[in-house]
């Protein structure tokens, strides 16, 4: 890092996305933003975070401004990101900091040409904008020698002289995106250890619901290390939100009665249509207004449209599928993006892989699978499984 | 749940085993006071020698070869590596290797990785009883064969390989080409003598008979030269550089002169767990042939149960046993062995390979919640 002057002080300048513009809720927005930033940035050491206008900034100690960099731009609700340099509203000051961040630039990378770009929301300051960019533009043509394109600039060097903050900066990262998880409700979603369920959870959070997660375990035909796989996944989700609770339900009896007394061709949506009842028990003790899952239209047998109608038909929580019209590639792009894949792919077996038949149903009628469903009387071992279900804290 | 460690019976000696009281005491004083560096001039440098020399001479004593042809490698995978890749570099033209179907993907992948020097390849099959017959080796050896690979047991359905006939059968038909056999899973338990076995190369690792992971050795006939696998200091005669792993070596000393168990105690011991089952699961029977056995390790074939469900269910109840061998016991992809000896998909397999640790009635205990529990999945 660039030595710098007593007056100018590391700083990561947060672009707030979509909260912006969220008229009178913006308030609560901007606290969950506040504290999901807090809490992303929390094990770098002590920070001092401010808001305004659209924007937190975040003073940083020491050389933690590129690590706090890596942190925040994977926080929901951001739409970019900029290592900046906190200065002195001065135009001297501010001058000196833009030479000194685009030197570090240039030390990392070739420079062809630049432009200064001023914004000055604090009105009492005493120059306007474009004679800001004139001499600060100055100053780096005098010290590093660059040419200026005012039309095609390789390099923007951003200066903003607010009433909060003024600071230089010359790059700009693109963030997570959407908005701050917690600021739009808490969801319950069936996690399994494949590939879609996490993806689905993460783009969930990425629309700022904060999640519960439930897993259906059933032992023995599905192994310890298939559970220890859902809890890794759910640890790749947890950080956004600080931590996450993951519900084990027991599914085996209530799988094996499926299994030996239901038609074999509709077993996969009797299962799906089990775990929604139970789903919807966990769900409502702790206010989750809907369920999440990572089906995706036409996918497998069970997630054609009639059996995904039939599936909802079993809980009166709608039932939100985020993936639904992704590709399989799609979703592996984005499974490696959040770092689910690698342990997707261990291969353990889920139960949503147990005793599945070789020619299942793509159009269960509801009114067949409620038939079915009445000869099998699984009310009160639903509800034991979600009495039942081990919570474990992730 | 995952249950404590203490609180189980553990019934998969064959994928590793506990190191025993001994092995963990010898190891705390080399990792404590006989720390030194046996390269070094001093006195702990000297002592650290000793402790290797003395753990290299039992090793040796098991193999029946004086200790200079001992080297110490950091486990079966290694030494056997070692061997197949000295010996195909020390063959200048392209020739061609022998393996049973059954070896242990050490073998086989190790194999396969030679082929990149030019030679060939050819897989030898096994009889139904799950053996290599003598005659199959000698149908498939040409001139140019130059290795012959066999296991002693098999880790996957303990059977015992008629090894000494094999070797007579190779050298009859070409004195000069190399046998190798792995011993990691009978070293210990049966007679590991190279003479005895006819073998030019045979190979051990400690884990398996109550020593630490993380040290292995290769065995080998007097009058072979070896290339290593990479350089480095005069260690291992220069084939095998790199400071010893001494406090490994030292817990395997230790576990070489005890050995894994009396042979009739834990032939004992797997009848007690297979009878059982064998009774209670209608159509359950052993893999492989009875007569063929080996003492320590036993696979049963349990008609319409899938063996990771009979893992999982027994896991809960605080039995450790395994479905095959456990390098590969994670996938759910089928046996290599079990294909080659035509057990059908339908047929769950349970390997038992019990050890000297256990009393009378926990194996019994087991043997019958083996068998209720195999019977109602």
């Amino acid at each position: 890092m660039p030595q710098r002057a007593p007056t100018q002080e590391a700083l990561v300048v947060l672009r707030h996305g979509e909260t912006f513009i969220k008229g009178a809720n913006r308030r609560e927005f901007e606290r969950v933003l506040r504290n999901n930033i807090q809490r992303a940035i929390a094990p770098l050491g002590p920070s001092n975070i401010r808001g305004g206008q659209g924007r937190f900034y975040v003073n940083v100690s020491g050389d933690g401004q590129l690590r706090a960099l890596e942190r925040l731009r994977r926080v929901f609700g951001i739409s970019s990101v900029s290592p900046a340099i906190e200065t002195m509203p001065d135009v001297d000051a501010i001058a000196a900091s833009a030479v000194a961040a685009l030197r570090e630039l240039v030390s990392r990378q070739r420079v062809r040409s630049f432009k200064v770009e001023t914004k000055r929301s604090d009105k009492r300051f005493p120059y306007t904008s474009p004679e800001v960019s004139r001499d600060v533009g100055a100053a780096i043509v005098k010290a590093l020698d660059l040419p200026v394109d005012l039309h095609t600039p390789q390099v923007m060097v951003g200066v903003e002289i607010g009433m909060r903050c003024t600071f230089v900066f010359v790059e700009r990262v693109a963030g997570a995106g959407g908005l701050p998880v917690g600021s739009t409700g808490h969801v319950a979603l069936l996690l399994s250890g494949g590939i879609d369920s996490p993806v689905a959870g993460w783009l969930a959070q990425k629309r700022g619901c904060s999640l519960r997660a439930i897993y259906f375990h059933a032992p023995p035909h599905t192994s310890q290390r298939a559970q220890d796989k859902v809890e890794q996944l759910a640890r790749c989700l947890a950080p956004q939100q600080g931590g996450l609770q993951l519900h084990v339900v027991r599914f085996t009896a209530i799988q094996e009665q499926i299994r030996d007394h239901a038609p074999a061709n509709m077993l996969v949506v009797l299962y799906r249509r089990t775990m929604m009842r139970i789903a919807e028990l966990i769900a409502a003790a702790h206010g989750c207004p809907v369920l999440v899952t990572g089906e995706s239209l036409g996918q497998v047998a069970s997630q054609t449209l009639e059996n995904m109608v039939c599936i909802q038909d079993a809980t009166r929580l709608p039932i939100l599928r985020p993936l639904l019209s992704y590709d399989k590639q799609e979703t592996i792009r984005l499974a490696r993006h959040i770092g689910t894949f690698d342990v997707s792919i261990e291969p353990y077996d889920d139960c949503c892989s147990l005793f599945v038949p070789k020619h299942p149903s793509t159009r269960v009628q509801p009114k067949r699978a409620q038939r079915a469903e009445a000869r099998l009387d699984l009310a009160a071992q639903i509800e034991a499984a979600a009495r039942d279900a081990q919570l474990v804290e992730i | 749940m995952t249950r404590s460690a203490d609180r189980v019976v553990y019934l998969d000696n064959a994928a590793t085993s506990p190191a025993s009281a001994d092995v963990i005491q010898g190891m705390v004083s080399a990792l404590t006071k006989t720390f030194g560096n046996p390269s070094s001039r001093h006195c702990l440098g000297l002592l650290a020698e000793k402790a290797v020399r003395g753990a290299r001479a039992s090793v040796a004593q098991r193999f029946d070869v004086p200790p200079r042809q001992v080297l110490f490698t950091s486990g079966g995978t290694e030494a056997l590596a070692l061997a197949i890749w000295g010996i195909a570099k020390r063959h200048k033209r392209t020739g061609q290797v022998l393996v049973s179907a059954v070896e242990h993907a050490a073998v086989l992948k190790t194999v396969e990785m030679v082929k990149r020097l030019g030679h060939e390849v050819v897989t030898v099959p096994v009889c139904p009883g799950g053996w290599v017959e003598p005659s199959a080796i000698q149908r498939a050896m040409t001139d140019r064969t130059f290795l012959v690979c066999v296991m002693h047991v098999n880790n996957e359905i303990g059977i015992e390989q008629p090894v000494a006939a094999i070797a007579q059968t190779v050298k009859r038909h070409s004195p000069r080409c190399s046998v190798l056999v792995d011993t990691i899973q009978s070293f210990g338990v049966l007679d590991t003598s190279l003479g005895l076995l006819g073998a030019d190369f045979a190979v051990a690792s400690a884990h398996k008979l109550h020593g630490p992971k993380g040290v292995g050795a290769l065995a080998m006939r007097s009058n072979v030269q070896l290339e290593g696998l990479w350089g480095g200091g005069s260690q291992e005669q220069g084939i095998r550089p790199g400071t010893e792993n001494v406090p490994a070596i030292v817990g395997f000393g230790i576990a070489a002169k005890a050995g894994r168990g009396d042979a009739e105690q834990l032939k004992m011991a797997c009848h007690t767990l297979v009878q059982p089952l064998i009774e209670a699961v209608s159509g359950a029977y052993v893999v492989g042939d009875a007569a063929r056995l080996a003492p320590h390790i036993v696979a049963v074939a349990v008609p319409g149960r899938r063996s990771a469900v009979v893992v999982n269910a027994l896991s809960d109840l605080g039995i450790c046993v395994s479905s095959g061998s456990a390098c590969s016991g994670r996938r759910s992809e089928r046996s290599h062995v079990l294909e080659a000896l035509g057990i059908p998909r339908e047929h769950g397999v349970i390997r038992l390979s019990p050890s000297r640790f256990h009393t009378s009635d926990e194996l019994q205990q087991a043997a019958s919640v083996i068998a209720e529990t195999t019977a109602g999945l």
